[in-house]
């Protein structure tokens, strides 16, 4: 049963007398409190994650000169960026890698220099058209310069992920980092109980539409993500056991802040972008409470061998992972994050404020994520 | 009194050889091991701190060389951009000595200079580059 909606929650929110906790803190009231007590209580759990996201990007409109050019190529910075669209867009992706420098720059660079307000080297060719006569054109943007600039994030905030370890006796280079031989350590990557999609496991208030913090400012979830799984394993208390939900972020990377957005280089393996991510979930009803007090010692995950030589699989707690060492085969394996806690609770703490004053508003999705799906198609090799 | 970290390479034919030992009774060094990975016919690695008299210290990697065992001292430092550090937790999944660790209930970055063998690992690893060996001063 409902006992709030999101519109009384935001009259609250607009009257200043919202009650807003981080998803760290709904544990202690629902411990405290039980559920049904906690839902009355709070009104809205704050959620975070800083992690890399590969699959993050973002549109640039230029501008015209003149004479015109109708872009058929386009590089920033001489990292290539996608121009098959109209005249002078195109999407300058995290993980393209610089044509000069390789893996030591890449979109993902692009981007934060961007928000920095870098100028960026801007070369473009063409075939030239009558109405679009211009064949070249080298020049720099920036952010004040640039007509709109958005960023637009296919995959952002995977719903859990599996963790990583390496069976074979040579060290290798992953998304995951640099996986030691003989199971030699386990990377991990999820903020867990402060994640946003494992506080609403169920999709039940964040969907197409919802405003988010991303990079600093507002943004809206556009569609569910790429590889959008609800039909993972689950756990009874709802959250997948593995990769599941996805989200496709928007947001206008002309007001993000490199505070919450950084390139990063895994080596051996390519860049890729950190984004700030915290989304507000609202605690309609008892349901909700229980879901959003969700913990680590709750929150279960596979390691898995990145290596792709066994099938190796050990199911997990977030807690364990955090302890710094799991055990694998009777031995103590040493456990890193990849996604880090200190900025997700940054986040979900300056989510939390701005809430609280009245400067951040809860939206109702224009439509829920599909909770139930067929699992994800193969790339098969067929014939052509 | 002189410590200094060393890195040693055994080719596969040395993993059995019990230069610890010699190292101590002829040398009269104290040897405190921070990092092993030996296995039977395999090349092995280990990363040894050495204190003692710096005649007796250099007089040992002499003969360490002699037995065609490959040392590298670590002469370097390692320092750590703080200010611009995320603490995702990155460079610490390859830190033999834990001289980088991530631990409850904060989980930020701590750098132990004390404990970092140097080794360079957690350079390339980190995803920010925030990272970089410097060369120690001199009585560093």
């Amino acid at each position: 049963m409902s006992v709030k909606t999101i519109d009384e929650i935001n009259e609250k929110i607009s009257e200043g007398k919202a009650v807003v906790v981080t998803a760290e803190e709904m544990i202690d009231i629902v411990e405290e409190n039980g559920p049904k007590k906690a839902a009355q209580m709070v009104d809205v759990v704050t959620t975070g994650t800083f992690s890399p996201m590969c699959s993050s990007g973002a549109f640039i409109n230029f501008g015209h000169s003149s004479p015109p050019i109708r872009m058929t190529r386009v590089w920033l910075n001489d990292v290539m960026a996608y121009a098959g669209i109209a005249a002078v867009d195109a999407y300058i992706g995290a993980t393209e890698l610089s044509e000069s420098q390789g893996m030591a720059y890449g979109g993902a660079h692009v981007i934060e220099d961007f928000i920095a307000g870098k100028d960026i080297r801007l070369r473009a060719e063409s075939y030239g058209t009558d109405c679009y006569p211009r064949k070249s054109i080298t020049t720099t943007i920036n952010k004040d310069n640039v007509n709109q600039a958005f960023m637009f994030n296919p995959r952002n905030c995977y719903q859990n992920y599996a963790a990583a370890t390496n069976s074979t006796d040579r060290t290798i280079y992953t998304y995951m980092g640099t996986l030691l031989p003989n199971f030699g350590n386990v990377t991990y990557c999820t903020s867990g109980q402060l994640s946003p999609l494992l506080n609403d496991p169920e999709y039940r208030t964040i969907g197409i539409g919802t405003r988010v913090f991303i990079g600093g400012t507002q943004g809206y979830v556009a569609f569910q993500g790429t590889q959008h799984d609800p039909g993972q394993e689950r756990m009874p208390n709802g959250t997948p056991v593995g990769p599941a939900g996805t989200l496709a972020l928007i947001g206008d990377m002309k007001k993000m802040s490199t505070r919450f957005v950084r390139a990063a280089v895994y080596e051996k393996y390519g860049t890729t972008l950190f984004v700030g991510v915290g989304i507000p979930i609202p605690v309609l009803d008892e349901d909700m409470a229980v879901k959003t007090a969700v913990s680590d010692k709750d929150i279960y995950t596979k390691i898995v061998d990145k290596s792709g030589k066994t099938s190796f699989s050990q199911t997990v707690t977030y807690q364990e992972l955090r302890s710094g060492f799991v055990t694998i085969n009777n031995k103590k394996v040493p456990t890193a994050p990849l996604s880090s806690m200190v900025k997700a609770r940054e986040i979900a703490l300056l989510l939390k404020t701005r809430i609280q004053k009245g400067e951040f508003l809860l939206t109702r999705p224009a439509e829920l994520l599909p909770r139930e799906a067929n699992r994800l198609n193969k790339l098969d090799i067929r014939g052509v | 009194m002189k410590k200094e970290k060393v890195s040693l390479t055994f080719p596969p034919s040395k993993v059995t050889f019990p230069l610890m030992t010699l190292l101590v009774r002829n040398f009269g060094l104290e040897v405190n091991i921070l990092h092993a990975d030996i296995h039977l016919n395999k090349t092995g690695k280990l990363i040894v701190e050495l204190s003692g008299e710096e005649e007796n210290i250099d007089n040992a990697l002499q003969f360490i060389k002699e037995q065609d065992i490959a040392y590298h001292l670590f002469n370097g430092m390692l320092t750590w951009q703080e200010n611009e550090c995320v603490h995702c937790g990155a460079c610490t999944s390859v830190c033999p000595s834990r001289a980088l660790s991530i631990t409850a209930p904060d989980f930020y970055l701590r750098f132990n200079k004390e404990e970092c063998l140097v080794c360079g690992l957690c350079i390339k690893a980190c995803p920010l580059k925030l990272l970089h060996l410097a060369h120690r001063e001199n009585g560093a």
